[in-house]
């Protein structure tokens, strides 16, 4: 063993700086920050538009610059070390972690891990699309980090797949710098995306965005020349043939989805939940591994980064609780999602005192929605709202000491 | 001048040229891409078939089972994973398990050994998971898996460390036949003057024959497509499974790769054209049933990709082999769809043997190195050997690849052996740096600027795999200013 550390971080994107601020705070005298980069600060370092923090700070930050905040913080507290350029390999259960940067192999002994990976895309081998397989197809972020990182341009006439973020916001993006986005293709009747970039990214630019369409197939021999794109089936998603047509275009943006980067987390054990593709947790954001603890992208998608920073800072905090032997094993109830209810995190409790907060999605949109969560017969929370998307994480507040079984998270139309 | 000029760098090419390397001669390989295995040999089913379904007393079955045995020896010397994991047919009917004997037959007197009829349960014992409904099955313990564009890069690059000049974007257009010599005229008016060709061109092989006065075959594409499924999800399958073959061709399989990985492969579509190798939705759906005929619990909804290779169909049935009649300078390795792969090795010895007897001079020299080295890759070290590399080279401490855990070292090593162009392709296949979940999501910028550096080819003209392939198209707004 080169070492031994309180809390060991595995990234240092927003979640993993967050995590290890509070975990300092909350007492842990050495965390220790590991992160494959040759610079903190995660995805958000290539997110140079605005629209961070607003929940947060209260005020209107790109992304390097909410990141800099935090990076700044770490830089001026003498417990935490962040070591760049390191990888980690492996992560045992008994919290044994393996990485590996230009000084060699390390492996840490650490009282504590947090797990903060982030998620990487989903490709077009995830989806299938038909056709040829020439340059020119990029997953959004890769060209994100082309554009606003290399300052290279990846095409000059754009169309892109899927309305998640990161698409709207490069499609507006690519506008910016000279190229024509043709369109946003959208599988499903509604956006991934935030509804605020709807508006300024496509609206604001004139781009249009189709529902219901898909790209069935993608041409060109060596580099992108087109992609046939066709309306999609309501009910079964199948595209109708009969709609196809044939868009010219040199590049393909897909911003299909995000996948948490969970390879490390299986090889803790740690139960996974098959919905958020990350690690089942509790409120602490404790996995089933013990001592292991997961906050951010890792643990399921958020479209807000003050989101990710108040989950990282209870991570955090419980991870320097774990290590300095204040966090004590408890029996667990289960979250469990009911009705039009995709996922709920967390997806355990611990029975007690004070409150929790559910975070959770819908897999269809509600206009207008009822949420009920309840307890056996119990009722804990019944509110309506005007809408609920799956583009939009919701969040909801529950008594813990009105829990003393497993609780559901349901929502219906009305 | 040269004594003799390898057109086409395919497996069978570059398997010819190392053999050639053996010998005192001056030999070039014409290449039209930008690097080896850009045809056939980088999209196929990598399965070293045993032999059994070639008909007996034709060229292929000769040099299927003659490279078959082959393979431990080039695969150890050239440092290329060879797996010998054996082969099934399943059969899912009383008619299918007569195709199945005839297979066998087929396989016995072409020399095949170890062949084996297995009942059902002797069948679902050898590879668990396989359909209940099958009602039996041919075994074949030789049935290997390999990596093919490994094996293609391995044999060019042993042949060049042996003397073999390698030239790429080199499409041989005009061939002119001389008294005592050929010569081979590129697109570009390149001109190499040789005593013989050996015609490897693939699916273009026909062409090159045309130009050469020997119009005795033609040559049509069949398209086969794959589905390559997660790694996580490929556990499911051991061995090669193949179902009873149809007309045309051995049908849909289920194997594992070396890498780990499993595929569902290939359709088969009759004259695609030679270069088509798009793939189709209703080529992947035809994919997914089959696949699960053979084995239900394939996770057919888990693909990292999808690809398609043209098997290049000779019109006599046959690989055309040896001496042209029409043109005493032109050897032919012509018309080698599949079993083509397995059966490199020897149509390489074959060929060395036909161009003796059409007259070249073959004195062995001394200095032969038959090893072509390639350093572990840091994915499969122990922590000792990730320990002692990086302490001797700090670049396998920055991985570049993520999700295939590929490092610097071994990106900046794949550029710099590379003997045509490095391409975004080329490293992928050379180290698995984008072949991950994430295909090249996270990476891709990273190769490029690596290329960039070890290479010496600026971003804006890197490409994906040659030709019009540019990954970027220029700079930004803000980096023009
Ligand atoms: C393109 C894009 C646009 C967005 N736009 C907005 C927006 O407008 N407003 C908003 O509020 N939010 C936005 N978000 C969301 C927000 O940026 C993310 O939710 C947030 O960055 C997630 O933080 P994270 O720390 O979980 O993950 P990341 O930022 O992805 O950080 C994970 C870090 O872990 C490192 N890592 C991974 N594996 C290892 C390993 N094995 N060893 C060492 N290090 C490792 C990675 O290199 C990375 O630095 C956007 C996100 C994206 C991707
Ligand atoms: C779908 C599929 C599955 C297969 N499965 C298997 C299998 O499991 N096992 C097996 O043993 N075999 C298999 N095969 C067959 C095997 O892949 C081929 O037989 C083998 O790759 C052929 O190698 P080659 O060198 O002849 O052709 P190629 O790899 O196609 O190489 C020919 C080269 O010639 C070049 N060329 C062409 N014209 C010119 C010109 N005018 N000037 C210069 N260069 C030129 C091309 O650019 C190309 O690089 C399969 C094939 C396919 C398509």
């Amino acid at each position: 063993m080169d070492r031994k550390v309180d809390v060991a971080v595995i990234g240092g994107g927003p979640a993993g700086l967050a995590a290890a601020l509070k975990a300092h705070e909350a007492g842990a005298r050495q965390v220790l920050v590991m992160e494959r980069d040759s610079y903190p600060g995660g995805i958000l370092q290539q997110c140079i538009h605005n629209g961070f923090g607003l929940h947060y700070f209260g005020e209107e930050l790109t992304g390097p610059e909410y990141a800099q905040r935090f990076v700044d913080q770490v830089e001026h507290t003498d417990g935490i070390e962040v070591m760049l350029d390191t990888m980690v390999l492996s992560v045992s259960p008994d919290r044994v972690v393996t990485a590996v940067g230009k000084a060699g192999l390390i492996t840490v002994q650490a009282g504590a891990v947090v797990l903060a990976m982030g998620c990487r895309e989903r490709t077009r081998g995830a989806l299938g699309i038909a056709g040829t397989r020439p340059a020119g197809v990029y997953t959004a972020g890769c060209a994100q980090r082309l554009v606003n990182m290399e300052g290279m341009m990846p095409g000059r006439r754009v169309v892109v797949l899927g309305s998640g973020d990161i698409g709207l916001i490069m499609a507006r993006r690519m506008v910016w710098e000279g190229a024509k986005v043709e369109m946003v293709c959208e599988l499903m009747p509604y956006s991934s995306g935030l509804n605020r970039n709807i508006v300024q990214c496509l609206e604001d630019n004139g781009i249009p965005l189709y529902f219901n369409t898909t790209v069935v197939e993608i041409h060109g021999q060596e580099r992108v020349e087109g992609v046939t794109v066709a309306e999609v089936d309501p009910a079964t998603r199948a595209p109708k043939m009969e709609t196809a047509r044939f868009v010219p275009c040199d590049t393909l943006l897909l911003s299909v989805g995000l996948i948490p980067e969970n390879e490390l987390t299986k090889g803790t054990g740690a139960d996974m939940d098959p919905v958020t593709s990350g690690a089942v947790v509790d409120a602490a954001r404790q996995t089933t591994a013990e001592g292991i603890f997961a906050c951010g992208n890792v643990l399921h998608v958020h479209d807000l980064v003050d989101n990710v920073s108040r989950e990282a800072a209870i991570a955090g905090e419980n991870a320097a609780k774990y290590a300095l032997g204040k966090l004590n094993k408890a029996e667990t109830v289960r979250v469990m999602a009911q009705g039009g209810v995709r996922y709920v995190v967390p997806q355990r409790l611990v029975k007690g005192e004070g409150k929790a907060e559910l975070y959770f999605r819908v897999g269809a949109a509600f206009k207008p929605a009822r949420l009920t969560i309840s307890c056996a017969e119990r009722v804990l929370v019944s509110k309506k709202k005007l809408v609920m998307t799956p583009g939009e994480m919701e969040k909801a507040e529950i008594d813990l000491s009105q829990v003393d079984g497993d609780v559901t998270v349901r929502v219906e139309e009305g | 001048m040269y004594d003799v000029v390898v057109i086409g760098a395919g497996v069978v090419g570059c398997a010819i040229a190392r053999q050639l390397s053996k010998y005192k001669i001056r030999v070039a390989v014409l290449e039209a891409k930008v690097d080896v295995a850009m045809g056939a040999s980088r999209a196929n089913s990598a399965i070293v078939h045993a032999g059994y379904d070639c008909k007996p007393g034709t060229n292929m079955a000769r040099v299927n089972v003659a490279g078959n045995a082959m393979y431990d020896e080039w695969c150890r010397d050239l440092c290329v994973p060879l797996k010998r994991v054996g082969s099934l047919v399943a059969a899912f009917s009383e008619e299918e398990m007569e195709q199945v004997k005839k297979l066998r037959d087929y396989g016995e007197k072409n020399g095949v050994p170890g062949l084996a009829i297995l009942t059902r349960e002797e069948a679902l014992d050898k590879q668990p998971g396989l359909s209940p409904e099958v009602v039996g099955a041919l075994w074949a313990p030789t049935g290997a898996i390999t990596c093919p564009y490994e094996m293609t890069i391995a044999c060019a690059e042993n042949a060049h460390d042996n003397g073999v000049e390698f030239y790429f974007d080199f499409l041989a257009e005009k061939i002119t036949t001389l008294r005592d010599a050929v010569e081979v005229e590129s697109d570009k008016n390149v001109l190499f003057r040789s005593r013989y060709v050996v015609n490897a061109a693939g699916v273009h092989a026909d062409e090159i024959s045309r130009l050469m006065g020997d119009d005795s075959f033609t040559i049509s594409g069949r398209k086969g497509e794959y589905i390559l499924l997660d790694r996580e999800a490929s556990g499911f399958v051991q061995r090669v499974v193949f179902q009873a073959p149809g007309p045309l061709g051995k049908g849909v399989l289920v194997s594992p790769t070396v890498d780990g990985n499993a595929f569902i492969g290939p359709t088969a579509v009759d004259d695609s054209g030679k270069e088509d190798t798009s793939v189709t939705q209703a080529g992947v759906d035809a994919l997914k049933r089959a696949g699960v005929r053979s084995m239900p619990q394939v996770p057919a909804n888990r693909p990292i990709t999808a690809f398609a290779g043209i098997r290049a169909i000779p019109s006599t049935g046959d690989f055309i082999l040896g001496q042209s009649k029409a043109n005493p300078r032109l050897i032919q390795a012509a018309g080698i769809c599949s079993p083509g792969l397995s059966s490199a090795p020897a149509i390489a010895v074959e060929t060395v043997e036909s161009l003796r007897r059409a007259g070249l001079n073959l004195v062995e020299r001394g200095d032969f190195n038959p090893v072509r080295k390639k350093e572990k890759p840091f994915r499969a070290m122990t922590q000792e050997e990730r320990a002692a590399a990086v302490e001797k080279d700090p670049r396998y401490g920055r991985v570049i690849c993520r999700c295939e855990t590929v490092t610097e070292a071994e990106i900046a090593a794949a550029i710099e052996r590379t003997l045509g162009k490095a391409t975004l392709d080329g490293v992928k296949r050379r180290t698995r740096a984008g072949m991950g979940r994430c295909q090249g999501g996270f990476c891709a910028p990273r190769v490029m600027e690596l290329i960039e550096k070890y290479g010496g080819i600026p971003m804006e003209k890197i490409t994906k795999n040659g030709g019009a392939s540019k990954m970027i198209v220029g700079r930004t707004r803000q980096e023009e200013k």
